[in-house]
C-alpha cells in the first residue's frame, strides 16, 4: 500500500500535472489568436461599409459610357474615315 | 500510515485535475466567445460582399462595351497604324498588347507619334492633319509644337516610308496647288 501511494505521489502526480499544464498552456495560447481574428474580421466588415457606393459607381459608369457613345457617334459623323 | 499516504496522493491528483481542467474550461469559454464574435463579423462580410459580384460584372460589361466602341472608332478614323501609334504614345508599351477587338493590331509597327507631339496634342494632331495647332494653342498659352522644326519632326513619325496620302508641297512638288492666275503678291 505504501508503495502504491509513493508511486502515485512521485510518478503519477507529476505526469498528470505536466500533461494538464500542457493542455492549459495550449488553450491559453489560442485565446489571443482568436481575439485578434475577431478584431480583424470586425475591421474587415467595417471596411465593407463602403460597398453600397458601388451602386453609385455602377450608375455613373453607365452614364459615362452613354455620354462616350454619344460623343463617339458625333465624332463618327464629323470626322472623315482614315480610308 | 500507508492508507494516509494513498489518500493524500489521490487527493493531490484530484486537486490537480480540478485546477487544470477548470482553467482549461475557462480558456475554452474565452475561445468560444471570440469565435462567436468572429463568426458574426464573417457573416456580415458575407452579406455585404454578396451583391458585389453582379455589380462589378455589370460595370465591367459597360466598360468593355465602351472600350470596344472607342477602339473601333479610333481605328476607323485614324487607321490601324496611327491608332496604335496614338495609343502607344499615351501609354508606352501598349502597342505590344494591341487592341482588344483587333488581334492583328499587336503586330502593327506603330509610328513614333509621342516623340513629335506632346500628349495634349496627340489627339488634335490625329483629328485633323490640317488642324492649326502649330500656330495657336487652344488655351491661349505658348505654342505646343515646334513650328520651325515641325516639318523635320513630322518625318520621325514614319521612320520607314512616308505614307502616300500626305500631299507633297513646295516648288519642286509634282502637283502645284496654286491657281495659275493667282496673285503672287498675296503669298
Amino acid at each position: 500500500m505504501i508503495v502504491v501511494g509513493l508511486v502515485l505521489l512521485i510518478v503519477v502526480l507529476p505526469v498528470v500535472i505536466v500533461l494538464l499544464k500542457g493542455v492549459l498552456d495550449a488553450a491559453n495560447a489560442i485565446v489571443p489568436s482568436v481575439d485578434r481574428i475577431a478584431v480583424a474580421a470586425h475591421a474587415g466588415s467595417a471596411d465593407l461599409d463602403a460597398v453600397p457606393l458601388l451602386l453609385t459607381t455602377q450608375r455613373q459608369v453607365k452614364e459615362t459610357v452613354a455620354n462616350v457613345a454619344a460623343y463617339g457617334g458625333s465624332l463618327d459623323v464629323i470626322l472623315d474615315d482614315a480610308s | 500510515m500507508s492508507a494516509a499516504i494513498l489518500i493524500v496522493a489521490v487527493v493531490l491528483i484530484v486537486l490537480a485535475l480540478v485546477f487544470y481542467l477548470v482553467s482549461v474550461i475557462f480558456a475554452l469559454q474565452k475561445i468560444t466567445k471570440g469565435l462567436d464574435a468572429t463568426i458574426a463579423s464573417v457573416g456580415e462580410i458575407v452579406a455585404k460582399t454578396d451583391p458585389v459580384a453582379p455589380v462589378v460584372d455589370d460595370i465591367n460589361a459597360n466598360l468593355d462595351a465602351a472600350v470596344s466602341a472607342l477602339e473601333g472608332l479610333l481605328v476607323k478614323k485614324a487607321g490601324m497604324a496611327d491608332a496604335v501609334g496614338l495609343v502607344d504614345g499615351l501609354y508606352p508599351g501598349a502597342a505590344a498588347d494591341g487592341f482588344r477587338e483587333f488581334p492583328d493590331s499587336s503586330s502593327v509597327r506603330a509610328p513614333r507619334i509621342s516623340e513629335v507631339y506632346t500628349k495634349g496634342t496627340l489627339t488634335l494632331a490625329r483629328l485633323g492633319r490640317e488642324a492649326p495647332i502649330a500656330t495657336a494653342s487652344p488655351a491661349g498659352g505658348p505654342v505646343l509644337r515646334n513650328i520651325t522644326g515641325g516639318s523635320l519632326a513630322a518625318r520621325l513619325l514614319y521612320p520607314a516610308d512616308r505614307p502616300g496620302r500626305s500631299p507633297i508641297i513646295g516648288t519642286n512638288a509634282p502637283v502645284q496647288y496654286e491657281a495659275p492666275d493667282a496673285d503672287p503678291s498675296a503669298v
